[in-house]
């Protein structure tokens, strides 16, 4: 077996200063790579106006940090255009939770999952891609929940199921709708709840009408009994919790994807209920947190909705500031804006955009029109080598203290347990000194001390002192007070009898079904999705240092049907072509694959770059793009075997 | 489940075992071919994996049907059972019967233990050898392959073989005594698989069993249960009444000589007055723990868990022990009763009966009375109308004397491998599934039935105040008449030894091993102890499962010790250190002693594993696997001065410490 070295590039830290000189990055003091860091934001602020700057704050960073990035952003520079990886996996997620309740998070916590009576995992594959939340899915199945699985892949977690249902890839609105209308029809609808917590029934009904259980196996794949058992399954439980992930919101029309499984839980009032709820599952350690801290272009702080000036007001006057009272650019509409010539400057915190966004040629290219790109980060990451200035940071997770919020929303204190090398900086460190050469002079804080300044704008982090976070191992937002605790499931309002504490009903999502943008035809007649495997993350950047046992590299997915089909044997590399690229790769065939439907990750982007793949079709709303959903063809290198022809599989791909 | 199964691929036999068993696979993801609606939909989790204690039946299915099982069929029952190929892979090398490479569907076992050795094993086993080479080792095409075996359960016969012949169905055959004839008809079986009489219909085809009832080609039938029994018929027999006097395979013979009265009774007296007659009668387990059994079952219906198990501990493993063959093979229905009476007295509606793997005629009598007794309404959902729901699951072991131990016994009928679990929790809390179960071995059970026959107050009348009850002693080796012998509690050492015709003309008594391996040795001098669980407690000896084996001056004491400490070892399920590695020092230091190191040395590091030993192993089978050779140096002298065979000038004095205190671990032994 291959050693993993082979598939990844091992990062050195960075530990000094780079800086751009005649087209090559030469190390560089810090005074000199801070002064030129911050020349070059101030130019493009004079020149273009705030508007022409943007930032991308990180995920994995501290809750403090992020808030820093944020209000840098927004006082310094004077714009709301920041964002996050976040933008590339659940922004679908907390745009569709907070068009539905009023704010994106999950609704129920980890010990919800262990007891509960039916979990559904919609889109996901936590077994692999969050195993520590699959410990806790693996408690509540040992405790008797029955655990169903939608994906396209039979997965891993898929073999945990007690029932897996296998759609087609882009088809999970057709199937949320004729559960729906199951539901309805068999009469297992929650109708008081309806009544009282939600709006839209009307409409909804008719929405979903159209979609028998006949008509969405046409179009999903998954047989109409098998329908009809999920419906009356997850109608029927006492508790159930429905979770998804980036199968769901890796597609141009996420937030509707993620509607129409709202919708099931408005049907049967399987939220705001112990034990019953709604969890997107987040990939990043603080994915979460970066967006409540309000480095999100249209939220400040606790999801306070930056168009409400009764909301700016207490901003504007704790920062001696005015803030735009329009939404920034999210991460996608920077890459635009970057084409368009509007965004000119862009500070990237931890980010890693070439390798983990669609279409790296384009985002390459976009990332090389600007004017000024400062990266500051652990590695020299691909992203990293564009940039006219480098500067070495802190690792979040070991050599800062600070605070994450987790999946259940629950905020823990980080404690620095090692300095960060000779030469290599705190991220809010190198912010502030920045600041303080844009004429904000900053005194580094401590990181206590922002974390009061988030308690003060925030109501819903108001409760969470230091102290307390340590005295009870982390709080769940939202905490009002330091003197009480929040259950630790959200919207229980919508169970109240009184219509003045229910508050604002829930709206059902009238939303329609919108195939993969990528088609499928005679030249690309493969659906290629792409997701994780257990032992790797996201880009390698994190996880190539380390050895497993169980890399094999980059790999495709195929079914054994396809793999005879094509005359393509196990481990024999192939090429894999879409309408924007092509790459090599080896093949593995596997039966947890069924025919017209191929499988990549992109964690080897030095050995396979899947990103030349992939579609920038993106959401509207949240500006996903659909990893999720490309068409592609396969071909063998070597000669065909004589009796066979390109490979289309027959009829297999409805 | 993350299963990572093998490329190899069941054979259409192997699959056809597996599938007989588990049932026609629903879909590809069950084992079955792939299929277009296997591309959108399947079923598992809870149902898959809760079938996890079918792993053992599985495989046995296989081994039965091939004579061994290969990784294909392994990878068969993994993707049908939903088990990790490396977790069935360590159920299945941790049991001796089952084998992992190819061999011979014929595999002889002889037993080389204590009674069988003083019997001439050594003979056989090298007339085996010179047949068919060394043991263990044997390609497809040989005619059988063979093995050495720790006790096989047939002393009064001994020395004792024992045939097992894979196929459709499998055969046995028995060649106890085994004479060099007798010996060589079970190792000439050929490969074919197929009887001489292989198309004759079984007796009881309506219920069909796992082994054949006729014999392999060659072999000659055993004879009937009743032979174990010299005073077979007698008007004291309480618990071996039935014993040759009633066909074991037909339920209308059990029921004209009282069968099912006493289940009658127990229903008329409700649960709780079950366990008040128990209570009265002062019942206490016959296995080797002595623990009060009315305790035991008042203990489990009290538990709020539910739901409550029943497991007969029919693994009877212990080196000398033969009383549960005898009265499952003569008085099956006896068995099915009383495990009736207990499930009802204790709240549970299922009931597993563990039985040795090398017991093939006890499993026949009682898949067959098992099947009958469901048929007419005996066990089911509404047990002689009553409304009470009962039902029997037979499993079989595949030698390991460790899964005799009360907690080893749940992890191998749940599939796992059968290692002992620390307590607490005990059974009566978190047994069987994790569940309330009640543990009892097969003679404490058939004591119930008459308990309530005769009533608590009056069986308790029976024996000593402290020893209640009849009791079953399994006499073999040096006496005349060997045997399973029922006597009241009380009668000493001697009126047994009597009773079995004393030892061989011109012969005088060694010694006597009582309880068994993990027994104590007693002198001719002590003939005077009582039979009784407070007279062997007082003479520093212990009952155990009521093994009295008799050696004379012929015996080869250093011998015996070196198979005793080489049973241990192997039995060892390596689980703790103390046991695992003890019982190799322990061995190593009594074959050293035999080829003449100094006492001087070996005695005290022996004295000192064996406390480690006893002290820190987590089940009774560590900390019993010095008690004989302790009680040898101690109690007969052996290795305690320069000569060998002089006694002890000071016996007593070093007493062993009571084994009777393994009781709480030993108990259904």
């Amino acid at each position: 077996m291959r050693r993993s070295e082979d598939f990844s590039t091992s990062y050195e830290r960075l530990t000094r200063p780079l800086v751009r000189e005649h087209g090559e990055l030469r190390p560089a003091s810090w005074e000199e790579a801070l002064d030129r860091a911050a020349a070059g934001f101030r130019q493009g602020i004079d020149r273009h106006g705030p508007n022409s700057f943007g930032m991308l704050s990180c995920a994995r960073a501290t809750n403090e940090m992020n808030f820093v990035a944020q209000k840098f952003t927004r006082v310094v520079v004077g714009t709301n255009n920041v964002d996050s990886c976040n933008r590339t996996c659940h922004a679908p997620s907390v745009a569709g939770l907070a068009a539905a309740f009023g704010s994106g998070g999950g609704t129920s916590s980890y010990s919800e999952i262990e007891d509960t009576d039916l979990i559904v995992i919609w889109g996901g594959n936590p077994r692999f891609a969050h195993p520590i939340f699959f410990q806790h899915v693996l408690k509540g199945v040992r405790n008797g929940a029955r655990l169903f699985v939608v994906d396209p892949r039979r997965t891993p977690t898929a073999e945990w199921a007690d029932r897996w249902f296998g759609l087609n890839v882009g088809t999970d609105i057709p199937l949320a709708h004729a559960v729906g209308r199951e539901i309805l029809h068999a009469g297992l609808a929650n109708e008081s709840f309806i009544e009282r917590a939600t709006s839209g029934i009307d409409e909804y009904r008719a929405l979903v009408e159209p979609w028998t259980p006949a008509a969405a196996e046409a179009e999903t794949g998954v047989p109409a009994e098998a329908v009809r058992e999920l419906a009356h399954t997850y109608a029927r439980a006492e508790r159930a919790q429905l979770c998804w992930t980036l199968g769901i919101t890796e597609h141009h029309n996420a937030t509707d994807n993620v509607r129409s499984l709202i919708n099931l839980s408005l049907l049967t009032g399987h939220v705001g209920r112990h034990g019953s709820g709604l969890n997107p599952l987040r990939g990043q350690n603080n994915v979460q947190g970066g967006g409540d801290m309000g480095a999100i272009p249209d939220r400040l702080v606790g999801f306070q909705d930056i168009l409400d000036p009764g909301v700016r007001e207490p901003f504007e006057r704790a920062w001696g500031r005015p803030i735009q009272g329009r939404k920034g650019l999210n991460l996608t509409q920077m890459f635009e804006a970057m084409e368009e010539g509007e965004l000119k400057t862009l500070y990237v915190i931890g980010e890693n955009p070439v390798q983990s966004e669609p279409e790296t040629h384009k985002t390459t290219a976009r990332l090389r029109s600007l004017d000024h790109l400062v990266v500051q980060d652990i590695f020299l990451t691909r992203t990293a080598e564009l940039a006219d200035v480098v500067l070495p940071a802190s690792a979040a997770w070991c050599e800062s203290d600070g605070t994450f919020t987790n999946s259940e929303r629950r905020v823990q204190l980080v404690r620095k347990a090692l300095d960060p090398p000779e030469g290599a900086r705190d991220d809010i460190e190198i912010m502030c000194a920045l600041a303080t050469r844009l004429g904000h002079p900053w005194e580094r804080p401590a990181a206590e001390e922002i974390w009061n300044e988030v308690r003060s704008l925030s109501p819903m982090h108001r409760g969470m002192s230091y102290a307390r976070l340590a005295e009870l191992d982390g709080i769940q937002w939202p905490c009002y007070s330091e003197d009480a605790l929040e259950p630790s499931y959200l919207h229980s309002r919508l169970w109240s009898k009184a219509p003045a504490l229910r508050g604002d009903p829930a709206p059902f999502g009238i939303v329609g079904h919108s195939p993969p943008v990528d088609l499928l035809d005679e030249d690309f007649p493969f659906r290629l999705t792409t997701g994780r495997r257990l032992d790797d993350y996201n880009t390698g950047v994190q996880t190539g240092g380390f050895s497993s046992p169980l890399r094999r590299g980059e790999l495709l997915d195929l079914s054994p049907e396809d793999a005879a089909k094509l005359g393509i044997e196990d481990g024999e590399t192939v090429r894999v072509t879409s309408r924007r690229g092509s790459v090599l790769v080896p093949a593995s065939v596997t039966a947890s694959m069924r025919p017209g439907l191929v499988f990549m990750t992109f964690h080897f982007p030095h050995q396979v770059d899947t990103q030349l793949l992939t579609i920038d079709a993106t959401d509207p709303i949240a500006g996903t793009a659909e990893y999720k959903a490309a068409a592609v063809r396969i071909e063998r290198l070597g000669p065909r075997p004589a009796a066979e022809h390109r490979g289309a599989p027959d009829g297999a791909l409805r | 489940m993350d299963l990572r199964l093998l490329d190899e691929a069941a054979t259409a036999d192997e699959r056809d075992a597996v599938d007989s068993l588990l049932g026609t696979p629903e879909s590809g993801w069950d084992g079955g071919t792939r299929q277009d609606s296997d591309l959108r939909y399947a079923r598992g989790g809870h149902t898959a994996r809760d079938r996890r204690d079918l792993l053992l039946p599985a495989l046995h299915a296989v081994n039965d049907r091939v004579g061994w099982i290969s990784r294909g069929a392994l990878n068969h029952i993994c993707r049908r059972l939903t088990v990790p190929p490396a977790e069935a892979y360590a159920v299945a090398s941790f049991y001796a019967m089952f084998a992992l490479h190819e061999r011979p569907r014929r595999v002889v076992h002889l037993c080389t233990d204590i009674a069988c050795a003083a019997a001439g094993s050594d003979g056989l086993r090298e007339r085996l050898a010179a047949r068919l080479g060394p043991p263990g080792t044997g390609s497809g095409d040989a005619p059988a392959a063979w093995h050495e075996s720790p006790c096989l359960g047939m002393c009064e016969r001994a020395p004792a073989a024992l045939a097992l012949q894979a196929g459709a169905p499998a055969r046995f055959a028995v060649a106890a005594p085994a004479t060099p004839g007798g010996l060589d008809a079970l190792a000439e079986g050929g490969p074919g698989g197929r009887g001489a009489d292989g198309d004759r219909p079984s007796p009881a085809s309506d219920h069909p069993t796992t082994f054949h009832p006729g014999p392999p080609p060659g072999a000659s039938p055993e004879p009937g249960p009743a032979a174990a029994v010299p005073d077979a018929g007698s008007p004291d027999h309480v618990l071996l009444r039935r014993i040759g006097r009633v066909d074991p395979l037909s339920l209308d013979d059990y029921r004209s000589a009282g069968g099912y009265a006493a289940l009658r009774e127990a229903l008329r007296l409700g649960p709780a007055g079950v366990i008040r007659e128990v209570t009265d009668s002062g019942l206490v387990g016959r296995g080797g723990a002595a623990f009060p059994t009315g305790r035991k079952w008042n203990a489990t219906a009290q538990q709020p868990d539910a739901p409550h198990y029943l497991v007969c501990n029919a693994d009877e493993s212990e080196p000398g022990t033969f009383k549960d063959r005898v009265i499952m093979e003569g008085d099956p229905f006896s068995l099915v009763e009383a495990m009736t009476i207990a499930g009802y007295a204790i709240g549970a509606r299922t009931g597993y009966l563990y039985i040795r793997g090398e017991y093939p005629r006890a499993l026949l009598h009682l898949e067959n009375a098992v099947s009958l007794a469901r048929e007419r309404g005996l066990l089911g959902p509404d047990v002689m109308g009553s409304g009470f729901s009962f039902d029997i699951e037979i499993r079989r072991g595949a030698g390991a004397y460790i899964c005799g131990e009360e907690t080893a016994i749940f992890g191998s009928i749940e599939g796992q491998r059968g290692e002992p679990r620390t307590k607490p929790p005990f059974p009566v809390e978190k047994g069987l599934f994790g569940k309330p179960t009640a543990v009892n071995n097969v003679e404490t059970l058939v004591n119930v039935l008459p308990v309530l026959l005769m009533g608590g107050p009056a069986y308790a009348a029976v024996g000593t105040a402290g020893s209640t009850g009849p009791k079953l002693f399994c006499l073999s080796g040096a006496v005349r008449r060997p045997g399973l012998y029922e006597l009241p509690f009380g009668a000493t050492l001697g009126d047994l030894v009597e009773a079995a015709g004393g030892p061989h003309e011109g012969r005088s008594l060694r010694a006597v091993l009582l309880g068994g391996a993990a027994g104590t040795f007693v002198r001719p001098d002590e003939l005077d102890i009582p039979l009784t669980f407070e007279g062997a407690r007082a003479a520093g000896a212990s009952l155990g499962s009521g093994v009295v084996l008799v050696l004379d001056d012929t015996a080869d004491l250093p011998a015996i010790l070196a198979r005793v400490a080489a049973f241990f070892r192997d039995e060892s399920c390596g689980q703790c250190v103390p046991c695992r590695v003890g019982t190799v020092r322990q061995e190593e230091s009594l074959l050293r002693l035999r080829s003449g190191a100094s006492p001087a040395a070996e005695v005290p590091l022996l004295r000192e594993v064996g406390r480690a030993m006893r002290d820190a192993s987590i089940c009774g089978l560590g900390q019993t696997a010095w008690n004989a050779v302790e009680s040898a140096i101690d109690r007969l002298g052996l290795y305690s001065a320069d000569d060998p065979a002089a006694p002890d000038p000071a016996p007593g004095g070093t007493a062993t410490p009571a084994p009777g205190d393994r009781a709480a671990t030993e108990e259904a032994r």
